[in-house]
């Protein structure tokens, strides 16, 4: 039997910036709190196809876990912790941009 | 030091021009990054966890102030006000914009700077001795032939699709601070019966597969050398494993093949291809020769010196350790610390980059380098001028003085910025400067090179480190793996893993149980850590790192 599906978001960066982005429904944000979590394995793989055939607006998409247990989806890795809030050696990335709100 | 030819400049503003073609074509997306990527990796042009990632080459380490000035620029016009200083002699910006690379680019080209082959499976920057020049002990300024290699290799028609990547160092000292034994060739210079050569040895590499290079000719004439690296490169061209990019290097063509057969292959490809150089190389070499004539050093009274390292100690705590010896009287080599207690390693403020050429210019005869320990060097500086100097240092904080010492730390960027990382390499590096300055015990330790890797590919060195520390992911959580007793030197050996890894809390602590094990076991002070690891072997160090073992065994 293969693994069940555990909920992902589509994630890649952004062509221009380089920044990390996350795929919502409409587009992309630079939130993950404004992912769409998928959490159906077929909707998933084709969110991802729809996501890397946007070759003008993103680079290296993939999909990512996330733990839904909370009101907004959070990272399960610290790999992706970090995307989501930036370098810990500066107050940098993203975590810059939330200090500037 | 070099200087632009025309056919210099006018390669760059090409190669500048197409990059700029290149970057408009991705954007538009007539180029996919499929297609892209390979082209700005080309032009040093990476991306990364965060943003992209700008690598601008510094050749054999060396700049001059204009051009360290124009590094502050960028890093404040485009970036985010610092660059990184690597363990290839290169800076990198962490935060450019797609858009404004091909800016970086042309305002790197002012200066006589660039990117290319920084990345990509080409021949990479080719990097020296940092005190090349300058050091009491060397036998000839290296950096010519660096320099020349540097243009040989630069857009080599036949060496633009390596099987990996390929990195040459070279030293004109017989104490190599270049590391060469860890590159795909190192060339160490060597006198025969007042024959200027080289030892050429192949081989060396870090990475997931360690090895200590081999000599593959004990000498080779001056004159012959870029035949004879042509004769190596093509041999592993064809040779070199393209299946697995694991096994590509030219390490493992080396250990796959075996050392003579590789000898043959090169000396039976060098036979034919050494009548092809004419010896205009030779002519080239001369010129570039010329460019890097020593400066005019001065003669001035000491007094001065001796007066501030007599009466200040925080001036001779810094001499002692920051200064090395220097081959024309009365002058020293200036090792500026970016290891200040708590910062991140080989980083530079654009401030501190302006401090630090204006410094160059004002009485290092214009002059700086970056090593591969990710420090800026003043190569020439008289010492009548320190006190001045340190001064000035001390006013940018710039005057930490840790040279060679547990808390000048080699750390890679790591997971805090690196795409390919396992772990964090930065605050580990942060954590263990702080905790042996509070415990004010760096300088009673002595010598003892420690360096961090965030992943396998070993960018940190770990592996040479006397304590190498290798960040990995182990189900989900930061791990952190020490080896032992290693040595990047012209003694160069492999570390050895001292056992399981450590958690991120953990490793702080255990460094510093190994370290206070260390002052126990000494014979004496002035024994190094890696002499008392070398005398006595790996056994008590880990009894120090693992004692619940000790206890459970007993």
């Amino acid at each position: 039997m293969s693994k069940p599906f555990t909920p992902k978001v589509v994630t890649a960066n952004a062509l221009l910036e380089g920044d990390v982005i996350y795929q919502t429904a409409t587009g992309w944000t630079r939130e993950l709190a404004e992912a769409e979590v998928l959490t159906d394995e077929a909707d998933a793989d084709l969110r991802l196809i729809d996501a890397a055939q946007q070759i003008d607006v993103v680079v290296g998409v993939y999909l990512a876990d996330v733990d839904t247990s909370g009101p907004t989806p959070k990272p399960t890795h610290f790999r992706e912790d970090f995307r989501a809030k930036g370098p810990s050696n500066y107050a940098h990335g993203k975590q810059e941009a939330a200090s500037h709100v | 030091m070099y200087n632009y030819t025309d056919f210099d400049t006018a390669f760059i503003k090409e190669r500048n021009a197409q990059f700029r073609s290149q970057v408009e074509r991705r954007i538009d997306g007539s180029l996919t990054e499929d297609e892209f990527k390979p082209l700005r990796l080309m032009n040093g042009l990476y991306l990364q966890l965060h943003a992209y990632m700008l690598r601008v080459a510094i050749p054999y380490g060396t700049l001059n102030s204009r051009q360290m000035h124009v590094l502050a620029d960028i890093a404040d016009k485009w970036d985010k006000g610092y660059g990184h200083f690597t363990t290839r002699q290169n800076i990198q910006y962490n935060w450019p914009k797609l858009r404004d690379v091909p800016d970086m680019l042309d305002a790197l080209g002012e200066v006589q700077m660039h990117a290319i082959q920084t990345s990509g499976n080409t021949i990479r920057n080719v990097t020296a001795d940092h005190f090349a020049g300058a050091a009491a002990d060397e036998i000839a300024d290296p950096r010519p032939v660096a320099e020349l290699i540097r243009q040989w290799s630069t857009d080599h028609p036949e060496f633009q699709f390596l099987p990996r990547k390929f990195k040459v160092a070279v030293t004109g000292s017989p104490n190599d601070r270049a590391v060469t034994k860890a590159h795909d060739i190192g060339l160490r210079m060597v006198e025969r019966d007042g024959v200027a050569g080289f030892e050429v040895i192949v081989g060396g590499g870090l990475g997931r597969t360690p090895m200590i290079g081999k000599v593959l000719r004990d000498f080779l004439p001056r004159e012959d050398l870029l035949p004879y690296l042509e004769a190596i490169v093509s041999v592993y061209n064809l040779l070199g494993r393209r299946d697995n990019k694991y096994k590509a290097r030219i390490k493992i063509t080396v250990h796959e093949n075996g050392l003579e057969d590789i000898r043959a292959r090169v000396e039976e490809r060098y036979a034919l291809i050494r009548p092809q150089f004419t010896g205009v190389d030779q002519q080239l070499l001369a010129g570039i020769e010329a460019d890097f004539a020593a400066p005019k050093f001065k003669t001035k009274s000491l007094a001065a010196f001796e007066g501030a390292y007599t009466n200040d100690p925080v001036f001779r705590s810094w001499a002692d350790t920051n200064l090395n010896d220097h081959r024309a009287p009365g002058y020293a080599i200036v090792s500026i610390s970016l290891k200040a207690h708590g910062a991140t390693p080989g980083d530079a403020s654009s401030d501190q980059m302006r401090v630090m050429a204006d410094l160059a210019k004002q009485y290092g005869h214009d002059e700086l380098r970056i090593s591969h320990e990710q420090n800026v060097i003043l190569p020439h500086v008289h010492k009548s001028d320190l006190p001045a100097l340190h001064a000035a240092l001390k006013e940018a904080k710039l005057a930490t003085a840790n040279i060679g010492l547990i808390s000048d730390i080699i750390a890679c960027p790591g997971m805090d910025y690196c795409a390919l990382a396992t772990a964090r390499s930065i605050p580990i590096a942060q954590e263990i400067a702080t905790r042996f300055d509070e415990l004010k015990l760096e300088h009673d330790v002595g010598p003892l090179k420690i360096k961090i890797s965030g992943c396998i590919n070993a960018c940190g060195h770990h592996h040479v480190g006397h304590i190498g520390i290798l960040g990995l992911d182990r189900a989900g959580v930061e791990n952190y793996q020490i080896t032992l007793g290693g040595d990047g030197t012209e003694d160069a050996s492999i570390g050895e893993r001292a056992g399981p890894g450590f958690s991120a809390d953990e490793i702080i602590p255990a460094v510093e149980r190994l370290v206070l094990a260390y002052l126990d076991l000494r014979a004496e002070p002035a024994e190094t850590f890696l002499q008392t690891y070398r005398r006595l072997g790996l056994a008590p160090f880990k009894a120090a790192l693992y004692p619940e073992a000790q206890a459970n065994a007993a």
